[in-house]
């Protein structure tokens, strides 16, 4: 399977044959301890990736009638999807534990993409969003350590380092700066288009995970470090949904969305270590190929276009779970003082004066980020074991 | 025997990938921290919004006048009676909560092949027992004029603290020494819970409703002592 096109001549499992039960959505999780971090990853991936079906397809059903009742066929199907996906996140995963699996998603992911995205401005924009989620993620490892007395290192298994990066109080940017130029439909590659819309997807879905768990801490601190980076996380959706073309139609984004979602399923199959969770990989990318043959369909149906048009091209090379440290630490070393000036990207020293105010009276009465790490060094079974040597 | 705890893959701890780890140390002490300070920042601002905080809730006016002139509250005047209420409260919420403890650990216990009928029959029994400390606790709140169906705040907070125990025995991956540890900690907890009440009950005037606690203390020190040693023979069985 070299392309997309061939990818396409799969026709998948049709919708009416996607068939579910309760019992099996809500079936074994995975194992905090004994799952490679990998597999958590996928499963953290790929639910971002399903409720960013659902949404856009549900914003999209507002807008167009005659798309209604496919939509909310394939919605129904996807719905299941997440939840079957989303439940593999085993009970014993605190919601800090959780957040720290979702740094590393954004760490993760982000990284291989930016490697294997070929326009040089979207991939810089992914290397600078993923400096910002790699601070998150040690502001969250100081807070798991500090509140819970857990090491941030059971979760991430020695794949992703905890290091300060772009400090999290100087992520806060006026909305001008967190635009991005977006691609050019008619001469972007599918992987670029691919790219954006799954990490859009992603950093939405932490951005709402963050907004649910937030309010549900007791520690004063951890509710305003949430609320810190929550914002961040919706500067990044913001971010990353500009990166994708505004003149693509409803159904061109949809029949994206669905590539992307098939393109990340195949990814998950073919790196799965865990043979149950792979099983269920295999099946939704079963799933995700029926979708997208169903809106090839209302594509030529509607727009009276050939979806090759959206899709032709080669199968870009899938995203590579595994750990991007070396290529994170060269990001960091090189670009932590980038900052963004309206869509550019510049030197420190050239930030925008709004972008500065705006980041002056937020952190007025002062950042969660900052006392949540202050003199935090990340040690191998928490910063106690240091302490007590 | 179910998920007897053994050897396997954990790939949480550093020895098991020491490359890695290796460089993440490194790193660790290549990049410092860009904020000085350490965890007492955290403690200053816990401190400012301690000092800000509004209570949990409160612990409701008593719904009947009658009762409360009849047989308790006015025995209580310039003692604090929402203490007492409050208590009562949490032992009630703490009952109730720990009757549902007990059929979540039954369900387990019963799913387990060579459980003895002992046992089975003996949790059955302090699953009853715990039902009843409930309604006993009801009746207590209802004779001073307190209302039994509200949550006051020693129960709201008792709810948080049982969260953890609660999940350990609903969780289907978690053994039968697990589960009886987390019911130790409730156990414990209960015990504890009831001598405290029998006390206030006494600097009350409340002689009648501290004779009453004090035949459930008895039973829950039964529960305490069969749930520990349970918990011990579990563990012993798998050495």
């Amino acid at each position: 399977m070299d392309t997309l096109t061939k990818l396409l001549d799969a026709k998948g499992c049709p919708l009416d044959m996607q068939k579910f039960t309760w019992r099996e959505m809500a079936a074994k999780p995975i194992s905090k301890l004994d799952d490679d971090a990998f597999t958590r990853v996928r499963v953290i991936l790929m639910n971002g990736i399903e409720v960013d079906a659902l949404r856009l397809k549900n914003i999209g059903a507002r807008f167009h009638g005659a798309l209604r009742l496919p939509l909310a066929q394939v919605r129904r199907s996807e719905q299941h999807q997440a939840t079957m996906i989303n439940w593999l996140v085993s009970a014993d995963h605190s919601p800090l534990e959780t957040t720290i699996a979702y740094e590393q998603v954004a760490i993760e992911v982000t990284a291989a993409v930016a490697q294997s995205e070929p326009d040089p401005y979207q991939a810089q924009t992914y290397r600078f969003g993923l400096l910002e989620d790699f601070d998150h993620l040690y502001r969250y490892s100081a807070m798991l350590d500090r509140l819970e007395g857990k090491d941030a290192n059971n979760i991430l298994q020695g794949y992703t380092d905890i290091i300060p990066s772009r400090p999290t109080p100087e992520h806060h940017r006026a909305p001008e700066d967190d635009l991005r130029e977006s691609y050019r439909r008619e001469s972007a590659a599918l992987i670029t288009k691919i790219h954006a819309a799954m990490i859009t997807a992603a950093e939405y879905q932490t951005h709402d995970y963050y907004m649910n768990v937030g309010p549900t801490f007791a520690d004063p601190v951890a509710r305003q470090l949430y609320a810190e980076i929550a914002s961040v996380e919706e500067q990044h959706v913001s971010q990353y949904g500009s990166l994708q073309d505004p003149e693509e139609t409803f159904l061109e984004k949809w029949l994206i969305h669905e590539a992307m979602e098939a393109y990340n399923y195949y990814g998950c199959v073919e790196q799965e270590s865990n043979p149950r969770i792979k099983a269920i990989w295999e099946r939704f990318l079963d799933y995700e190929l029926g979708h997208l043959n169903l809106v090839c369909e209302l594509f030529k149906q509607h727009e009276r276009r050939d979806p090759q048009e959206v899709l032709g091209g080669t199968l870009p090379k899938m995203v590579e779970f595994k750990s991007q440290r070396d290529f994170v630490r060269k990001v960091l070393a090189d670009e932590i003082d980038l900052r963004a000036k309206g869509t550019r990207f510049v030197p420190k020293r050239e930030e925008g004066a709004v972008s500065l105010e705006y980041r002056k009276q937020l952190n007025s009465a002062g950042s969660a980020a900052q006392s949540a790490s202050a003199g935090y060094q990340w040690t191998p079974g928490t910063e106690l074991q240091r302490k007590a040597s | 025997m179910q998920n007897v705890t053994k050897i396997g893959l954990n790939y949480t701890g550093t020895q098991m990938s020491p490359k890695d780890c290796e460089r993440q140390v490194r790193a660790s002490m290549e990049v410092q921290p860009d904020f000085t300070g350490d965890e007492r920042n955290i403690a200053i601002l816990r401190s400012t919004t301690i000092a800000e905080a509004d209570a949990i809730g409160s612990v409701p006016i008593p719904g009947s006048a009658k009762g409360m002139v009849i047989t308790g509250l006015s025995k209580l005047a310039g003692q604090s009676p929402e203490v007492l209420i409050d208590k009562l409260g949490e032992r009630l919420a703490f009952e109730r909560g720990g009757t549902r403890l007990y059929e979540a650990l039954i369900a387990k216990v019963e799913s387990i092949p060579d459980t003895s009928p002992e046992m089975l029959g003996r949790l059955k029994h302090f699953h009853d027992e715990e039902a009843s400390h409930f309604k006993l606790v009801a009746r207590a709140l209802e004779k001073l004029g307190a209302d039994p169906t509200a949550m006051t705040p020693g129960a709201d907070v008792s709810g948080v603290t049982a969260i953890g125990v609660l999940q350990v025995i609903s969780d289907p991956r978690t053994n039968l020494a697990q589960s009886l540890n987390a019911l130790l900690t409730a156990e414990l907890a209960d015990n504890a819970g009831w001598e405290l009440l029998i006390d206030l009950a006494n600097a009350g005037g409340h002689a009648n409703l501290a004779e009453s606690c004090g035949q459930a203390l008895a039973e829950e020190q039964v529960h305490l002592e069969t749930v520990r040693g349970w918990l011990k023979s579990e563990l012993m069985s798998q050495l």
